[in-house]
């Protein structure tokens, strides 16, 4: 109870549990962020696509599909409706008995419309399918935005308490010279560092709780992984990202000089590391450098646990990109900190 | 390599710290014995924080040689840590851990040392042992201070400007606390600019200034080495008629009449002579007297007489 890493550990605990302001940080505003965003993205019936034709034999062809939602236009208002996405297609008589169709082929919902608007007026004009076909739907939990997003949201959350938590607390201790009072006594300074790593682990199991659990218990979103599969992964990220923050907060005398080295640590990976849309759409000259990326190896490795039910030996490479960066971090991080 | 001055507890020859232009240690020399309080006195700025920071182990010197307890800092720093109790100058701890919770985290870094309740009772904060350090007061801060540095039992306390910002009534409350550790037979190293603190905690002192040591020995011996006994100072309301001063000087037993802050200021070895001529002197010239305060010789006259400005000067 008295050795100077758990009274370290122990103060990291208290400095925490008596900020109010970091409570809300770390546990609610993941929970909020990611209702928000379920909501938003809620799966729905599909959506009906409104189109436009010019001639009445044209609209009665396409008002056969129940898909489409038709509004017979005049070729003006047609073209300006079309123009201001009004519509996603407009249908017109072409040269010799043919029909023209204009639409945006880079909008998948221009896509989908020209493919509709095509079979019904094929079918319309007696095209008759030989093959039967009949639709049985899926609605698989797995596939949908929210089960994409919930391990996104939660490898964002656990970088950002690590970081935010630790840089803000080890600066405000170097500009209070308090890190200088505690290097004049016998404590060995890489308790002071590790001491950060380990309060980090024991907030973990809430904060991942409260987002695993709201998405799983709230949106249906699979833990098909082991839960210590996730426990392990989740362990490792946090570590990985608090090294990352131990780096961060080496040097920074101000709170203003590390507020913006922490940004600029985080912001490219909130944005490339696959949180809300696949990393993968970036280009291909990029990928090497975007795989490498702390956060990016926790997300994929959380999906894959969480979404896949994958084991730990199939991660193994995206725990060799987080255990590289726990510990270069973490040694670099102690040979830079300015400990006065 | 010198031989150790056989028993000093801390001694400090031909110290020398600069910071890009300025030089705040220049060739200083301490010798503290063990079991005495040594004062460090001198203006802002005279390098006291500087020097002890030095001998803390906290920052390198560019030159000269620091020896505490017969030990280097390059050779025995783990060692040293153990043994030293230090209280910075302006440490702000931990304002939301208990004062019970700080005091147990310092205690933990040491391998011997009373249990913090003690300690909490030798600063008398008993009654705040479970308040947030934040919401303590400046004087109950410093005692919380000097807690953390007395935790580790250390056999050499340095202690620097422990009673600066303190209101009078914490000042003489910390000054108690630190004559009981006194009596303990602890060595004690206090830099000041207050000359009461050293005069009444101190038994030997060195003046410094401007990163040197321009006085060392017991406070009296050195109030006795400027020669002088008692001082006068005041004021005259001559704006009209400027005071002459001059047949003041040549009376016996005054050594120097001087202009200080927009009064005078007379050093004089007998009292009982000095003063009625002084009034029969303005009485000769028709000044008449606004102000007339005197005092026994101070540290504060001593720096005054060594450097012609005042401890306190801004």
């Amino acid at each position: 109870m008295d050795h100077p890493l758990v009274q370290l550990t122990l103060v990291r605990f208290r400095e925490f549990l008596r900020e109010s302001e970091a409570l809300f940080w770390v546990f609610v505003f993941p929970i909020l962020l990611a209702a928000g965003l379920g909501i938003a993205f809620r799966n729905r019936p599909p959506e009906v696509l409104p189109v436009a034709a010019v001639t009445p034999q044209l609209a009665q062809a396409l008002g056969r599909d129940k898909l489409l939602d038709v509004r017979q236009l005049p070729a003006p208002a047609a073209e300006e409706a079309l123009r201001t996405g009004k519509i996603s297609l407009l249908a017109e008589p072409g040269p010799g008995g043919t029909v023209a169709y204009r639409y945006d082929n880079t909008n998948p919902e221009g896509r989908t419309a020209r493919m509709l608007a095509d079979a019904a007026i094929q079918r319309a004009a007696g095209r008759a399918d030989p093959v039967g076909s009949s639709d049985r739907l899926v609605r698989e939990p797995g596939s949908r935005y929210i089960d994409f997003l919930i391990p996104g949201l939660l490898g964002m959350n656990l970088m950002g308490s690590a970081i935010w938590g630790m840089g803000f607390a080890i600066v405000d201790a170097r500009r209070k010279k308090l890190i200088k009072r505690l290097i004049a006594t016998p404590m060995p300074r890489q308790y002071y560092l590790l001491s950060f790593l380990l309060s980090r682990l024991t907030f973990l199991a809430v904060e991942v709780f409260a987002v695993a659990g709201f998405g799983h218990f709230v949106f249906g979103v699979p833990l098909r992984g082991s839960l210590a599969g996730l426990a392990a992964l989740c362990v490792l990220g946090s570590l990985s990202f608090s090294a990352l923050g131990l780096l961060i907060a080496s040097r920074a005398k101000t709170i203003e000089a590390a507020s913006g080295l922490m940004n600029a640590a985080m912001m490219p990976m909130w944005v490339v590391s696959g949180v809300f849309f696949s990393s993968e759409r970036f280009p291909a000259a990029l990928q090497p450098v975007i795989q490498a990326l702390p956060l990016t190896a926790a997300i994929s490795a959380l999906r894959a646990n969480m979404l896949q039910g994958v084991s730990l030996a199939q991660v193994a490479p995206q725990m060799g990109v987080l255990a590289a960066w726990l510990v270069v971090c973490f040694a670099l991080a102690l040979k830079l900190f300015r400990w006065r | 390599m010198s031989s150790p001055s056989l028993g000093a507890a801390l001694r400090v020859s031909h110290l020398r710290k600069a910071y890009k232009d300025v030089v705040a240690v220049d060739d200083l020399e301490l010798e503290v014995r063990p079991g005495e309080c040594f004062g460090l006195l001198g203006p802002n700025g005279a390098g006291k924080t500087t020097t002890m920071e030095i001998c803390e182990g906290l920052t390198p010197a560019d030159s000269g040689e620091v020896e505490l307890l017969g030990m280097h800092w390059n050779s025995h720093a783990a060692e040293l840590r153990q043994r030293l109790g230090i209280q910075l100058q302006e440490t702000q701890l931990s304002e939301k851990q208990t004062v019970a919770e700080t005091v147990r985290l310092f205690r933990s870094f040491f391998r011997r040392g009373p249990a913090p309740s003690e300690v909490i009772a030798l600063v008398q904060l008993e009654e705040k042992r479970h308040a947030r350090v934040g919401a303590l007061s400046g004087g109950q801060r410093q005692r919380l201070a000097l807690a953390c540095a007395l935790v580790g039992d250390p056999d050499l306390l340095f202690l620097d400007e422990p009673t600066t910002g303190l209101d009078p009534q914490a000042r003489r409350q910390l000054w108690e606390l630190i004559e009981r550790f006194k009596s303990a037979g602890r060595t004690i190293l206090l830099t000041t600019h207050y000359m009461e603190e050293a005069e009444r905690l101190c038994e030997r002192v060195a003046i410094v200034d401007r990163g040197k040591t321009i006085a060392m020995g017991t406070p009296r011996e050195l109030i006795a080495s400027i020669g002088v006994e008692h001082l006068v100072e005041f004021s005259t309301g001559a704006s009209e008629r400027p005071f002459d001063r001059a047949p003041l000087e040549r009376l016996d037993g005054v050594r120097e009449v001087r202009e200080d802050n927009g009064g005078m200021r007379m050093q004089v070895t007998e009292l009982h002579r000095a003063v009625p001529a002084l009034l029969d002197e303005l009485r000769r010239q028709g000044v008449p007297l606004t102000e007339l305060r005197t005092h026994s010789a101070s540290l504060e006259d001593v720096f005054v007489a060594l450097t012609g400005r005042h401890l306190r000067d801004e």
